[in-house]
């Protein structure tokens, strides 16, 4: 069917208002990350005065930026691949068994993808105090502890994705691997995770993506020296005297690998975020 | 394959019949599978609800954070504070109940619209299809902490690019307002919100217009539908189960946001935009009094599970009788 000219107008128009809503802030981040400072200091410019790579190696030095960065990092890695690994031995079962209590555990799961984080935010500060009170264990302000309170909401997401992306996977590869004399285990590591990569790393992408941009848990159990970039660069650019050339630039450092990453892996995202609400 | 099927024709030494040992092993293999998954849930969800709940019916203040097992018993009194809406702490709570539920309105309806708009507008092939749906998708991809510090730069009143461009370029106000604290910080944070979450429903949108069938569209040609009316009784009914629970989705993430706030305004929002989720943290870390913050998370849990339980089945019950 031909399309209505009015269709296409309203087509390009709509289109161009939410692309111009969308650039927005990102022009800003770009733009406002080559400026030299003092065009950051007076009224807004749409142009750099001229165009300065100087924010990007200020950075480093202006905040721990490197600092937060390798926290950041080796926090968002471990509560990733952690809850991978937790999580895929469970979406195996919840997918290809039928067992007494899979529903309720199932249902457990979803229901705390709902709730609030500050539910579980007190009662875990109360426990990591208590137990460094006790044992001397420091939990609290250590990057394990960390990594903990991350997997609140990291693993959740991880057992769901990864039970409906298993679910997509013909089980005639789990009998055949069964007939070739592999044990429900073999079966699980020579033929059904090698089929679900794509699927395994979308979910390790995307547990990393969630961790790497957590403020709630991380600003109230992290010190000085486990700080993430998430709360160091908050708190940076809520002070007074603000270098927001400097801040404009690391964000804009902090986000591309993220951005990347997110954009690569869009297809098999799109599809396991999106199957649960289609289906 | 060929080689399977060999394998299957000639049984090597199983047995007929599983032995009993072994039909035990396979029982129990699923809880094997789900034993370190089992364990990881009990430490980071089950045991901190029991003590949260338990902390709500205490008098936990910072006397007692080091040994909570020697906080004296409060009966019901970090509730009653919490809901006596004629003291301070209740009235303070309420208002942030409110302003918490206009913004999850507003932000909903918005992002809503245009995630449905944007979607219906993409939905057949044009050329520069493919990039503009990467580029709504950026958004949703960027950290939120990044680009929500990139918004507190663009509502600085003097150094940001919206009141250069409401009050320098377009004129369209004598004075520079101010957009982080005062009346327009909520307005500011549905905007910054919007922003953030409306790619989400692009997305979910888009992934359930392409279950539609072709042929629906073509039926409702020949019975001389025009644009509006294939939208109305065929992309919209046919959405139904994806808004459905695409509305839910949105409504517990904009209820329960905290990075956004918390970024945009730091520890103490401004009472206009008081987001219950902050107004609850800043409440329990200011006065390290986790007995009523924890009876106040209580409480909005109450209220999540009977919005949910209750939109679930209104939702349930029109579909059945659809």
């Amino acid at each position: 069917m031909r399309e209505p000219t009015w269709f296409r107008w309203t087509r390009r128009v709509g289109l161009l208002v939410l692309a111009a809503f969308t650039l927005l802030p990102i022009y800003v981040m770009v733009s406002s990350s080559v400026k030299p400072l003092r065009d950051v200091q007076g009224a807004f410019t749409w142009l750099p005065s001229h165009v300065t790579l100087q924010p990007f190696r200020e950075m480093w030095t202006t905040i721990p930026l490197g600092r937060y960065f390798i926290n950041s990092l080796v926090v968002s890695t471990i509560s990733s691949l952690a809850s991978v690994a937790i999580a895929l031995l469970a979406a195996y079962a919840l997918s290809r068994y039928r067992f007494r209590g899979r529903q309720t555990f199932s249902v457990v799961v979803l229901s705390t993808q709902m709730f609030p984080g500050i539910l579980f935010l007190l009662p875990l500060f109360v426990i990591f105090v208590n137990i460094s009170n006790a044992t001397g264990v420091n939990l609290y302000g250590s990057r394990l502890g960390l990594i903990l309170t991350f997997l609140t909401f990291t693993l959740p997401f991880a057992i769901w994705m990864l039970a409906g992306y298993l679910d997509s996977i013909p089980r005639g590869l789990d009998e055949a691997a069964k007939v070739d004399g592999n044990g429900p285990l073999g079966a699980l590591f020579r033929v059904v995770v090698p089929a679900a990569i794509p699927g395994i790393v979308a979910v390790a992408i995307y547990a990393f993506m969630t961790a790497w941009g957590e403020v709630l848990f991380a600003s109230v159990m992290t010190d000085a020296s486990t700080r993430t970039l998430a709360v160091g660069l908050r708190g940076y650019a809520t002070q007074n005297n603000v270098y927001w050339n400097q801040i404009m630039a690391a964000s804009l450092t902090v986000s591309l690998p993220i951005v990347a990453g997110f954009l690569l892996l869009q297809r098999f995202l799109v599809s396991g975020m999106t199957a649960g609400a289609v289906k | 394959m060929s080689e399977a099927v060999k394998a299957s024709l000639t049984p090597k030494s199983a047995p007929a019949a599983p032995s009993r040992r072994r039909r035990r092993r396979r029982e129990l293999l699923p809880y094997v599978l789900l034993l370190p998954a089992i364990v990881m849930e009990l430490l980071i969800h089950i045991v901190p609800m029991v003590v949260g709940v338990a902390i709500s019916f205490l008098k936990l203040t910072q006397l007692y954070l080091r040994d909570w097992w020697h906080a004296p018993f409060a009966h019901l009194d970090n509730y009653r504070l919490a809901l006596n809406f004629s003291k301070p702490a209740g009235k303070a709570l309420l208002h942030s109940f409110w302003v918490t539920l206009a913004y999850t309105v507003v932000v909903l309806a918005f992002s809503w619209l245009l995630g449905l708009a944007a979607a219906i507008l993409t939905q057949r092939p044009f050329r520069g299809r493919g990039l503009v749906r990467t580029l709504f998708l950026v958004p949703f991809a960027l950290p939120v902490f990044a680009s929500v510090i990139t918004w507190n730069f663009m509502g600085q009143r003097d150094t940001g690019v919206i009141n250069h461009l409401l009050v320098d370029q377009l004129h369209l106000a004598s004075d520079r307002p101010f957009w982080l604290i005062g009346g327009n910080s909520f307005w500011m944070i549905v905007v910054v919100t919007v922003w953030r979450s409306w790619p989400f429903a692009f997305l979910v949108i888009t992934a359930g217009l392409q279950s539609i069938p072709g042929e629906l569209y073509e039926a409702a040609v020949l019975d001389g539908a025009g644009f509006v009316a294939q939208v109305r009784r065929v992309t919209l009914p046919l959405l139904r189960p994806v808004n459905r629970v695409l509305i839910l989705v949105l409504f517990l993430w904009t209820f329960n946001d905290f990075t956004t706030p918390y970024t945009l305004f730091g520890d103490t929002p401004p009472r206009q935009a008081d987001l219950i989720s902050i107004h609850i943290y800043q409440d329990s870390f200011t006065t390290w009094n986790f007995g009523s913050g924890s009876a106040m998370s209580v409480i909005l849990l109450l209220f999540l599970l009977v919005v949910t339980g209750g939109y679930l089945a209104v939702a349930n019950r029109r579909t059945e009788h659809a």
